[in-house]
């Protein structure tokens, strides 16, 4: 320290090899962020504290409730009907994505008609009208336009309750999923095409192989918000009689009249599921990032730990 | 290997090649020059179907690109057919377009195993003997942004030999690499130039085009301005427009 304060000239020889000492300085204060933390923690506090003694909030029926044969069962028919309709959302979403991009017209208006279609009416009303459908349809068959049917079923023994929630979740999330994978293959350099149609490979090659690898960085994290917005949106199966978690909670209540206490339970349960997902979310983002970042950032236990240490934000 | 009588190509109502005549013979190296917008990429891109000539004929190894001629008629090849013949031809790129979702030897792999139907276990082999030729055999999992543009650009370069092609088109290969990373991928230019390698190089290396260049052709406003044996050409333009441009970049 002193040699470089008073800046005796060292030789140039040595100087290469030689490392001044890491800088130890006094880091700028936060008091606001001190002050607002604060005040942050009292007001939850306070709301905390209004909610738990609320004089007709029976917390010992939350804890009844929470793991209760009934809401367990929702819970995994909630789950289920997230993933399969998730499941229709993203497979008909990337094809709809890529007939939306492809050169034969017939094909790409066809996604674009349905991406109106689907994109353009509620999803209460979609899930609705699978569960009615048998009202006006009472067989579903397939067989030659004015020849005999080949092969027909009665609606009712096809589109269950639970086929019209997925249905009408899946069909309508495939219209969104459509365009966030088609913002994906834009954003994915034109090079990177011409690159691998150079090398001969095939349309559908260069897609699968090449550019939708690359537009999965951009694809997944609204995917995954549209799986946590799905994970919720599945309550409205509750019209079409599917016994997922609130419904459950709604029969239960119109039992035991704690409405409030029960959506206490499944409040906490789709924020447990919510949080799950969103943890998923980052491992999977972390792994398709991989070749587009030198190092792989921070778990979020490390940048937890880490800013429990310093209490600072991350340098971005 | 290469000919072209009277390409013409537009973009909208520009004019980008105004009539292209030119002949690559087999193992001939062919080098491009002329200032930016004289319509060398553009031609290059021609040569491999990425771009649709508009009037004028140009064959590789004499078949028609992107056609089929059956007695006066032209017929457009279907998609694979189109396929087919681009997996014949390599290509190197100005900003080296590597795939960064796979690692240096998964690049070369990619297209022998999914166009050629190589095995895999043939393909990992042949690819690290390309790797090992162009001096990255260390380097074959390595992602391409952990590797220098020269890096870079070698692998490229090894990616298209991966195919075996008969011909080889570089567009500007060194233009976007820091000059002191250029001679490591003309080096490997030059040593594919020596084992015989048909190429078409669109540069800016006037000493490359000089000694390794069986032909040098200047173009300028979609059009050959001049050609000839690079050495002449350089040293004793016949064209006042390619005077103008040498003086420039000389």
């Amino acid at each position: 320290m002193t040699e470089i304060a008073s800046g005796s000239p060292a030789e140039p020889s040595s100087q290469a090899g030689r490392r001044p000492e890491a800088i130890k300085a006094i880091p700028v204060r936060h008091p606001w962020r001190w002050l607002s933390a604060v005040l942050v923690v009292a007001v939850a506090a306070d709301a905390v504290y209004t909610l738990v003694t609320a004089p007709n909030m029976h917390w010992g029926v939350v804890g009844t409730f929470l793991f209760q044969r009934l809401i367990r069962e929702g819970i995994l028919l909630t789950l289920e009907l997230t993933v399969l309709a998730m499941g229709i959302g993203i497979l008909l979403g990337v094809i709809l994505a890529v007939m939306r991009l492809s050169p034969n017209p017939v094909v790409s208006w066809l996604s674009w008609f349905y991406i109106w279609f689907f994109r353009g009416t509620p999803v209460l009303v979609q899930i609705f009208f699978w569960f009615n459908l048998a009202l006006v349809l009472p067989h579903i068959g397939v067989g030659i336009p004015g020849g005999p049917p080949l092969w027909g079923v009665s609606t009712n023994v096809l589109i269950t309750p639970l086929m019209a929630a997925v249905f009408g979740l899946g069909f309508n999330e495939a219209a969104y999923m459509a365009e966030i994978v088609r913002a994906g293959i834009i954003s994915v350099e034109h090079g990177q095409t011409e690159a691998a149609q150079a090398l001969g490979m095939t349309r559908l090659q260069v897609m699968q192989r090449i550019v939708l690898p690359q537009a999965m960085k951009v694809i997944l994290p609204p995917t995954g918000n549209e799986t946590i917005s799905m994970l919720k949106t599945t309550s409205l199966a509750f019209v079409a009689t599917v016994p997922e978690l609130f419904t459950r909670a709604q029969q239960i209540a119109s039992f035991n009249f704690y409405v409030i206490e029960l959506l206490v339970v499944i409040s906490i349960w789709y924020l447990v599921m919510t949080s799950v997902l969103t943890i998923g979310q980052y491992y999977l983002e972390r792994y398709f990032g991989r070749g587009s970042q030198r190092e792989l950032p921070p778990t979020p236990l490390q940048r937890f730990r880490r800013m429990l240490f310093t209490f600072r934000g991350q340098p971005r | 290997m290469v000919k072209a009588e009277a390409v013409h190509k537009s973009f909208g109502r520009l004019e980008v090649l105004r009539g292209i005549d030119l002949e690559v013979q087999p193992k001939e190296v062919m080098c491009v020059i002329g200032p930016s917008g004289s319509g060398k990429s553009t031609f290059l891109r021609c040569i491999n179907h990425l771009e649709k000539i508009d009037s004028g004929r140009l064959s590789v190894d004499g078949e028609l690109v992107g056609y089929r001629q059956r007695g006066d008629k032209l017929y457009e090849l279907p998609d694979r057919e189109v396929c087919r013949k681009r997996s014949e031809i390599g290509m190197v790129f100005q900003h080296f377009n590597l795939f960064p979702h796979m690692t240096a030897l998964e690049n070369l792999i990619e297209a022998p195993i999914r166009v050629k139907g190589a095995s895999r276990s043939t393909a990992v082999e042949y690819a690290r003997a390309l790797l090992d030729r162009v001096g990255l055999a260390e380097k074959a999992s390595a992602y391409p942004n952990q590797l220098s543009g020269g890096q870079q650009q070698r692998v490229a370069i090894a990616r298209a030999l991966a195919m075996n092609p008969k011909l080889m088109l570089f567009d500007e290969p060194t233009s976007a690499l820091d000059p002191e990373l250029v001679g490591e991928v003309l080096d490997v230019m030059r040593r594919l130039a020596g084992d015989g390698m048909t190429m078409i190089v669109v540069t800016h290396e006037m000493g490359f085009a000089r000694e390794v260049g069986d032909t040098l052709v200047f173009m300028d406003g979609g059009v050959i301005v001049e050609s000839g044996k690079p050495r002449e050409v350089l040293a004793n333009p016949q064209q006042e427009r390619t005077r103008a441009f040498l003086s420039k970049v000389l």
